[in-house]
This record gives structure tokens, C-alpha cells and sequence, in this order.
């Protein structure tokens, strides 16, 4: 069965005054009908960047060019930016980090949701406002009538989270893009929305990609990971087999930094170095200057992804079930 | 201090070389052309200004009694000695403009020093202060801006007597409270953040807090107003010389020639549009640069 | 162990105006905290938005002066009149913030942002004052060409470690770190902690950690206080309250922290509900409306911190809350 969303060598480079930055780097992305993928990286990783790419939300400076990307079939390079918003606004819906800040400030919460079902639903003025409070309830909303009225800054960032996925799910979208969905939000708010995300995804078959860099909620919520670093994808494989046996060493050692996987007060494990920027970037593997076990031929040529029994890995020297690097004397 | 018993891994170095704030604004003001043609003009004109005294062919109010309204030096009836003309009074209508640059200058100068400099100490006070102090200022400020500029100025002027002094000390006033309120936005903006916070742990007083942790980063906002000062103070001062109520004659101010000679519109048009065009020209110039500056300055248009 | 900073029913209430007529309401953003902090130990404060860390930090750094209770340095009352007192208290207290690009002014070389605490309250020289900048930024780690660049070129982690550097100018005793690394990715995370860890087993530092991060907090800290609408629920011993929660918030915010799972997913019980206005605080116990637990008597009393198992909790019902997770 064909992908929902295919996406073959997909890299986007932004012109800057200090030269071109390539923030997405031949990134390749399959997300199946239903499936939860999970993006996983740190900042610089290009993973909130290649999806803003598939939704034309990059500005003018920005380059993008891809293999193939398809969704449901369509060949998103060949279409107008008419078709494709038209396209995209529908089937394919997005929330982002800021709550408060994504929703417009001008404007009450109701009329973004009805705008949203006006644009793509089309409807009555009475069909689309029943929609929307049936909508504010489906996320938990409560009294969903009285708050149509209000404004993005009378609500909590939680509730607007809310409002936000709401208007996501209006036309009934069948793949939701979240970008960080619940990393401004407190814990316990955190919880609910990774919740009811996880709720109306299985009750509507939705495919989700959710876009973080919170491992624990990753392993929580996702079938399948992909770690990015700086730009390219390093690793995919499903959340059980990432989690417990890494093979990237960028994922093993992000798993090791984590504060949960050491001794109370014990010195953390950490990754030295920096994410390369513009003018620095390695001429071999990305991470080599940084990993515990680069050797020669990691700093001089780029690793490519290699294909293992349970997944993908862009490195030469793999780590084995025992944690280190296989062909490598320890 | 101990020294580095333990020392934590060093970090790599960003490798971008070190650019000092003020270099990455000019690199990215030189890309606006038009900015940079404003910026050339103006640099000539100061170096005329500086320079009045060589450049000009003649003394700006000699008389050249057998010279009156003399053509330019391209039309019938000119003469390469008068290269734009004369007025009616036989001056040569060049070396005033030449001088007169450097009046524009020095009014350019003084207006804008003085504005900016009680702008920026009330903007702040009024930010740092709140409460009554505030809120007095910015009324006056606002009563102020509610009265038309070049009335008020006007009637400035007439408490102090006419004179090129009292019309710089009346536009200055009339600009004081763009400053001031653009000083106090940039203040109460800045105050929320955290490095504000940080210096008052230091033990900062108020008065480093504003001058030298706060000021540095208002700067922006009241260096493009400054440049777009610069040429509202010479076109203030021009309207106020054509009212007669600024330069007095025979001082080449080009407010002043304008005034002059709006009867000989018909009869002698270089008396009137060479001095109109170089005020034009230069409140041109500083409009362009200080475009310029803006978005060069702008954080967000950087990134 | 000394005691270097105490904490007395320390409040912090503020005015909100509502309209011009009407007599403003009263927020009371932190409303009664007491504890003692000894030299070279972490007390983490702990809650969500709204729960009153942020302005305990401020209040604890002197920023701002409490409406009530005291806070005491080094035995000294924060309240000193006296100049050369105030120059002390201020150089026993120093804060690091949460956001590593704001905190930092853009406008200062690092060097001067290191300096300016010697600046202002030292008589140091000019050379001195460098040589102590120097000196501190090889102890958080940075090069020392750093000494003469600008913040903004230099990455989260880094402008942490410069943060830090300037906290540590003037020897203070104790350092109210107000989620010092929330902001940074994870691996970055770890440096900073280590830092924070390392200089103070050095220096005997006493951290107050402001956090939202339970993770961080577990491993970092040596007591825990979890605050709810600005009032301490639960205060104890790190393991003691991860191990073992008496109060129903705590047990929610432990419960509510994704945990990295293989296998079988057991999901979550999530909290419901949202905070409540702190303008309109409920009556009784604050949490009653949200909790488990609650019966009529948390709707009518409030309930007041008490020692139970060790820890101190403000909870009518913190034995049955312990029961129910053995």
C-alpha cells in the first residue's frame, strides 16, 4: 500500500547574509495511513524546517528542492500554489509550539475555527458554527459556546493548544503535522493534550507526525522515530527498537544524557561540541567531530543510510546490541 | 577564584568572525543602494559645509551692483563667473548655497543634539520613573504634539525674537517630544527583560541602569529619528526663514533665499529653484539614509 | 553545615487594578514559604504556571522585597537599612535566568558583562577586574577569546555558562538558578548541570533551582518544595517525595512526566482540569477542585503544612494518598 506521504531527498537552504545555510539536507519521510511517526532532534536539526517546506510555510529566501513529494498519491512539486493550499489546508493540517502566539490575536477564537471550515467545508453560517462548538467540545473545551466568543489572550496557553488542534481538525485532516505541540505547556497540560491527540488520532485513523525533542513523549506516543541532526535524518526505526537498542551513536548518546538514565547527583554524560552552523560543517559525517568513536574514514567521507534488519542508520560503524560499534576494536 | 581543577570540556568556537554590532549594521546598510546614495550626498554636502570657504567662487553677501539677476552660466545672458546667477541684489546665488550648506548643518546639528539629548533623559525618566513623574511628562509631551509643530514654533520664535539661535532653540522643541516618546517605548520595552533584571542583581543604581545598561539598546530606534530630525530641522528652519522669522537677511540661509524671492518666480526662476532644490535634495538624502539605517538596524529583518 | 539562606513565612502580594473606581484585587503570588538552605545543597522549587516560583525567585534574589515574613542571609535580614549591609546582601545572592538570550545584554562585550559586578561594587582595578573575568570564564569553560566578543555569538549553552560566569563574580553564597537550563537542548543540558554540580562541590555553593523539569530536579537537587497558587504543599527529602507523594499534586506532576516506555504502553492519568485564577483562589485546600482525594472538608479548610512520614505536607488526607500507592 502506497504512503500517505512520501517524501524523497527533500533539502531546503536558506540564502543568508553570511551564505547558505543548508537546514534540511536530502531528507528522506514515509508516513503510512494511521501511523504515528515521530521527528526526533535538537535544535538546528532541520526536523521543524522540512515540515514547514511540505506546507509552503518557508518564506522567499528559502530553496527548496525535493526527489519526490507525494501525498495520497499527488505530486505536491507539480501543483500551483492554488492547488496546493487548497490541498493542503485539508488533508493535511498543522499546530505548532506557541499557542498563543499561533492563533490571531485580532480575532475570536470561533471565527478562526469557522474560518478555517468556510474555506475548505464550504456549509451554512448556522452548520458551520454548530461545527465549531462541536469541534470545542471534541477537545475538551469546556462551555464551548460562550468561549466561541473569546479572544486567543483571554484562554490559557493549554486551552488555546486546544483551539489550535480544533481548528487542525476541522476539515478532518488525514495527516496532522504537530511541531512541538506541548513543549510550552506544563507538565500536567502537557499530558492532557498528548492525550487527546493521541485520542482523536486513533478515533479518526489519522497519521500524525509529531515533531519534538522530548525522547520520553516520543516513546509514549510514536510506532515509528526518526532522529535528525543537523539536517539529515541519522536513524529511523521503530519507538521499541530506538529505545532500547539504538544503533546511531547520536541517538545513544542523547538516550545516555538523559537525566532519568543516571545516578542521583552522578556527573551526566554529554555530548562535546556544537551543532555545526554555516562554516563549519564536517567534511565527512556530521556528528564525527563529536562522537566517541569517529575514526579516519568518518571524518573524511559522508556515511550514507545503511539498511539493518530493523531499520535505517547513516553511520559506517553502527552500534551493536551491546552498545558499541560493530567492526570497530573496542 | 580556584583554578581549573575539573575543567569541563572547552567549547568549539562559533567560527564566524567576531562582528562587532556595529559592523553587521553597515554591512547590511551598504546592500540598500539608495541608502548609500543618501549617505554620499550627505557626506559631500559636510564636506562642502567644512570647506565653504574654499570651494565658494565668492563672498555670499557681496554685492555685484552690475550683476543683478544674472542668468546661469548655461543660459543667455549668463556668465561663467555667477555659475548659477545672481539674485536681485547682485549676490552670487552658488556661494550662498555653499555657505549656506553649512548653516543647514549646523542647524541639522544643534537641533538634533539638543532634541535627542532632553528626549532621551525625559523618555527615560518617564520610563523608569512611572507613576506621576510619567505621567507628567507625557502629558506635556502631548500637549505639545497637539499643537500644530510650525505654529507652536512660530510662536516660539516671536517670544524670543526672530534670529537663526532662537528658530534652532524653537524647532528643537517643537522635535523634543518625538524623542521623548520613542526614547520611553524603547525603555519600557527593554526594562522587561531579563539582562535588566540581571544588572539590578549586580547592584546596578537606577542611573546606570539607564544610561548604561538600557540606552545602548534604545539606540535603534532614536538614531533613525535622529537622521529623519536632521532633515525636518532644516526644512523648519527653511519655513520658519521664509516667514521671515528665522535667519534674518543677508545670512544664506536657504529658507531665507527662498523667502526672498518668490516674486521673481516668473522673471528669474534660478533665484528661487536653486535653493528650493538643494533643500529638496538634502532632506532627500537624509530621508533615503535613514531608511537605510532603519532596516539595517531592525533585529528582526536580520535574522 | 552553615545555614546561608532562611526563608520565614515569606509572602508576596501584588495589586492588580480593576478599573479606576474599584479597589484593586490582591494576587497573592507567593503566600507563606519558609525553609533553611545549608551551604553546598539544592533546594528545588517546583509547580507549574502560575504557582508562584518565578516571583519566590525574585523575592529570594532581592529583587523584590516581601510583603511579609522575613528572609534572612548569612543570618543578616534582607530588610538592612544600612549601606555596607546591603552591598553584602547583595553580593551573598546571585541569580542565573532561564532565557540564555535575553539575559545577557547585547550590547556589552563579555568581558564588561563579567566585570560589571566588580564595577559596582568593588574597588578593584581595572586589571584585577579582568583577570577575575578571565579567570572565570576558563572555570566555566570558555575560551578566552571570548572575553572580548558579543553575546549573540555564542550558543545557548554557552551564553548559559556566561550567565553563570557573571553570578559567580562576586563569591556569592547562594545562587537562585530560575530554570537555568529548560531552554537548552538536551545535550547541552547535561554540560550545564555538570558545571552547576562541579562548582558547587568547589565552591559550597547553595543552589535554589527553580524548575518545572522533574527529571533535572530528581537528579540535582536534595530537597524538593512543590508549589501549588503560591502556597508550599509538599516539602522533603528528593527521594523521600519521588518515591513516596503525600499530596495529590505531587502525585499527579510525578504521574504526568513521560517516561521513556518499550512494550506495553500503560497510560498515563492525566490531571484534569487547569489552574485556577490566581485573582479568585478557591476556598479550603486550593487543589480540591482537581484532586482525587477530595472530600467536603478540603472544599472548607484550608489545610496547613505538617510533618508526615518525614516530609512536611499541606493536606488533610496525605495518609490515605500514601496508602493508595503502596
Amino acid at each position: 500500500m502506497p504512503a500517505l506521504l512520501e517524501i524523497r531527498g527533500l533539502t531546503v537552504e536558506f540564502a543568508t547574509s553570511r551564505g547558505t545555510l543548508r537546514a534540511v539536507d536530502h531528507v528522506d519521510m514515509d508516513v503510512a495511513e494511521g501511523e504515528v511517526l515521530g521527528v526526533v532532534g535538537e535544535s538546528g536539526s532541520g526536523k521543524s524546517v522540512s515540515m514547514l517546506a511540505l506546507m509552503g510555510l518557508l518564506g522567499s529566501n528559502a530553496k527548496l528542492t525535493a526527489d519526490r513529494l507525494a501525498f495520497a498519491g499527488t505530486d505536491l512539486l507539480t501543483l500551483t500554489p492554488r492547488q496546493r493550499r487548497k490541498l493542503v489546508g485539508k488533508d493535511v493540517a498543522m499546530i505548532f509550539q506557541e499557542p498563543t502566539t499561533s492563533l490571531n490575536p485580532c480575532f475570536t477564537v470561533g471565527f478562526q475555527i469557522v474560518e478555517a471550515l468556510k474555506e475548505h467545508m464550504g456549509g451554512t453560517r448556522k452548520w458551520r458554527r454548530d461545527r465549531a462548538v462541536e469541534l470545542l467540545t471534541l477537545v475538551g473545551i469546556p462551555d464551548p459556546g460562550a468561549r466561541l466568543n473569546a479572544f486567543p489572550h483571554q484562554l490559557s496557553g493549554g486551552m488555546n493548544q486546544r483551539v489550535m488542534i480544533a481548528m487542525a481538525i476541522a476539515c478532518q485532516p488525514r495527516l496532522l503535522i504537530a511541531d512541538e505541540p506541548t513543549t510550552a505547556l506544563d507538565v500536567t497540560i502537557q499530558a492532557q493534550i498528548l492525550e487527546l491527540l493521541t485520542r482523536l488520532q486513533r478515533q479518526h485513523n489519522m497519521a500524525m507526525v509529531l515533531i519534538t525533542h522530548d525522547m520520553a513523549v516520543v516513546s509514549e506516543t510514536a510506532q515509528r522515530v526518526q532522529v535528525m541532526y543537523a539536517g539529515q535524518l541519522v536513524e529511523t526505526r521503530s519507538a521499541d527498537e530506538l529505545f532500547t537498542r539504538p544503533r546511531h551513536p547520536y541517538t545513544a548518546a542523547l538516550l545516555s544524557s538523559l537525566p532519568e538514565h543516571a545516578e542521583r547527583r552522578a556527573r551526566l554524560a554529554t555530548i562535546p561540541g556544537l551543532v555545526p552552523g554555516i562554516g563549519d560543517r564536517p567534511v565527512g559525517c556530521l556528528f564525527s567531530p563529536r562522537c566517541a568513536y569517529a575514526t579516519d574514514r568518518c571524518r573524511g567521507e559522508r556515511p550514507a543510510l545503511y539498511r539493518d534488519p530493523e531499520g535505517l542508520a547513516r553511520c559506517f560503524y553502527p552500534l551493536d546490541d551491546s552498545g558499541r560499534p560493530e567492526g570497530v576494536a573496542a | 577564584m580556584s583554578e581549573a581543577a575539573a575543567t569541563p570540556t572547552p567549547q568549539t568556537e562559533p567560527v564566524s568572525a567576531p562582528l562587532t554590532p556595529a559592523r553587521e549594521v553597515w554591512l547590511h546598510f551598504r546592500q540598500n543602494k539608495g541608502a548609500m546614495v543618501g549617505m554620499y550626498f550627505i557626506v559631500c554636502l559636510v564636506l562642502t559645509a567644512i570647506l565653504a570657504d574654499v570651494l565658494a567662487p565668492h563672498s555670499p553677501i557681496v554685492q555685484f551692483r552690475e550683476a543683478l539677476l544674472v542668468p546661469p552660466a548655461w543660459q543667455e545672458g549668463g556668465s561663467w563667473r555667477f555659475i548659477l546667477g545672481t539674485d536681485d541684489i547682485g549676490r552670487d546665488i552658488l556661494s550662498r548655497l555653499i555657505y549656506g550648506a553649512r548653516l543647514s548643518m549646523i542647524i541639522g546639528f544643534i537641533v538634533v543634539f539638543l532634541s535627542l539629548g532632553f528626549g532621551v533623559v525625559l523618555g527615560l525618566t518617564a520610563a523608569f520613573a512611572r507613576g506621576t513623574v510619567e505621567i507628567l511628562i507625557m502629558r506635556l509631551m502631548d500637549i505639545m504634539l497637539a499643537l500644530p509643530s510650525l505654529l507652536l514654533a512660530i510662536v516660539i520664535v516671536a517670544i524670543l525674537g526672530p534670529g537663526l539661535f532662537n528658530a534652532m532653540i524653537a524647532v528643537s522643541i517643537v522635535s523634543l517630544p518625538h524623542f521623548t516618546r520613542l526614547a520611553r517605548a524603547s525603555a519600557m520595552s527593554e526594562l522587561t527583560r531579563e539582562y535588566v533584571s540581571s544588572a539590578r542583581i549586580a547592584g546596578a543604581g537606577t542611573l546606570r541602569l539607564m544610561f548604561r545598561t538600557v540606552l545602548p539598546n534604545c539606540m535603534a530606534p532614536l538614531i533613525v529619528q535622529a537622521t529623519l530630525g536632521f532633515s525636518n530641522a532644516i526644512l523648519d528652519a527653511a519655513a520658519l526663514g521664509f516667514l521671515g522669522l528665522g535667519a534674518q537677511p543677508p545670512t544664506p540661509e536657504w529658507g531665507t533665499m527662498l523667502a526672498g524671492s518668490l516674486q521673481f518666480v516668473q522673471r528669474a526662476w534660478w533665484v528661487v529653484t536653486f535653493p528650493g532644490l538643494a533643500i529638496l535634495l538634502t532632506v532627500l538624502a537624509f530621508n533615503l539614509m535613514g531608511d537605510g539605517l532603519r532596516d539595517a538596524l531592525d533585529p528582526k529583518l536580520k535574522r | 553545615m552553615t545555614v546561608v539562606m532562611e526563608a520565614k513565612g515569606v509572602r508576596r502580594y501584588y495589586e492588580v487594578r480593576k478599573g479606576m473606581l474599584a479597589k484593586p484585587a490582591v494576587v497573592r503570588a507567593v503566600d507563606g514559604v519558609s525553609f533553611t538552605l545549608e551551604a553546598g545543597k539544592t533546594l528545588a522549587i517546583v509547580g507549574e504556571s502560575g504557582c508562584g516560583k518565578s516571583s519566590l525567585a525574585r523575592v529570594l534574589a532581592m529583587l523584590e522585597q516581601p510583603t511579609d515574613g522575613e528572609l534572612l542571609i548569612d543570618g543578616l535580614p534582607t530588610l538592612a537599612q544600612e549601606p555596607d549591609r546591603r552591598v553584602k546582601l547583595r553580593r551573598a545572592v546571585q541569580m542565573v535566568f532561564q532565557n540564555p538570550y535575553g539575559s545577557l545584554n547585547p550590547r556589552h562585550t563579555v568581558g564588561r558583562i563579567l566585570e560589571e559586578p566588580l564595577e559596582i561594587n568593588t574597588d578593584l582595578s581595572r586589571e584585577a577586574r579582568a583577570e577575575a573575568a578571565r579567570a572565570i570564564l576558563a572555570r566555566v569553560g570558555l575560551r578566552p577569546e571570548a572575553y572580548g566578543r558579543y553575546p549573540h555569538m555564542f550558543s545557548g549553552g554557552q551564553r548559559q555558562r556566561i550567565a553563570i560566569a557573571r553570578a559567580l563574580m562576586l563569591n556569592p553564597r547562594v545562587v537562585i538558578a530560575d530554570e537555568p537550563v529548560s531552554a537548552l537542548d538536551i545535550s547541552i543540558q547535561g554540560q550545564i548541570l555538570n558545571l552547576l554540580m562541579d562548582l558547587q562541590d568547589e565552591l559550597q555553593l547553595a543552589y535554589v533551582f527553580v524548575s518545572h523539569d522533574l527529571g533535572v530536579v530528581h537528579h540535582i537537587a536534595d530537597e524538593v518544595m512543590v508549589m501549588y497558587l503560591g502556597r508550599p504543599v509538599e516539602h522533603g527529602e528528593t527521594s523521600l517525595l519521588f518515591d513516596r507523594p503525600a499530596h495529590p499534586y505531587t502525585r499527579a506532576l510525578l504521574g504526568s512526566r513521560p517516561r521513556i516506555q518499550t512494550g506495553d504502553k500503560t497510560p498515563r492519568k492525566t490531571l484534569s482540569g487547569e489552574l485556577p485564577s490566581p485573582l479568585r483562589p478557591p476556598p479550603g485546600c486550593a487543589f480540591h477542585q482537581r484532586c482525587t482525594f477530595a472530600t467536603e472538608l478540603c472544599m472548607r479548610d484550608r489545610p496547613e503544612l505538617r510533618q508526615v512520614e518525614g516530609r512536611a505536607v499541606a493536606c488533610h488526607h496525605a495518609e490515605t494518598v500514601l496508602a493508595a500507592a503502596a
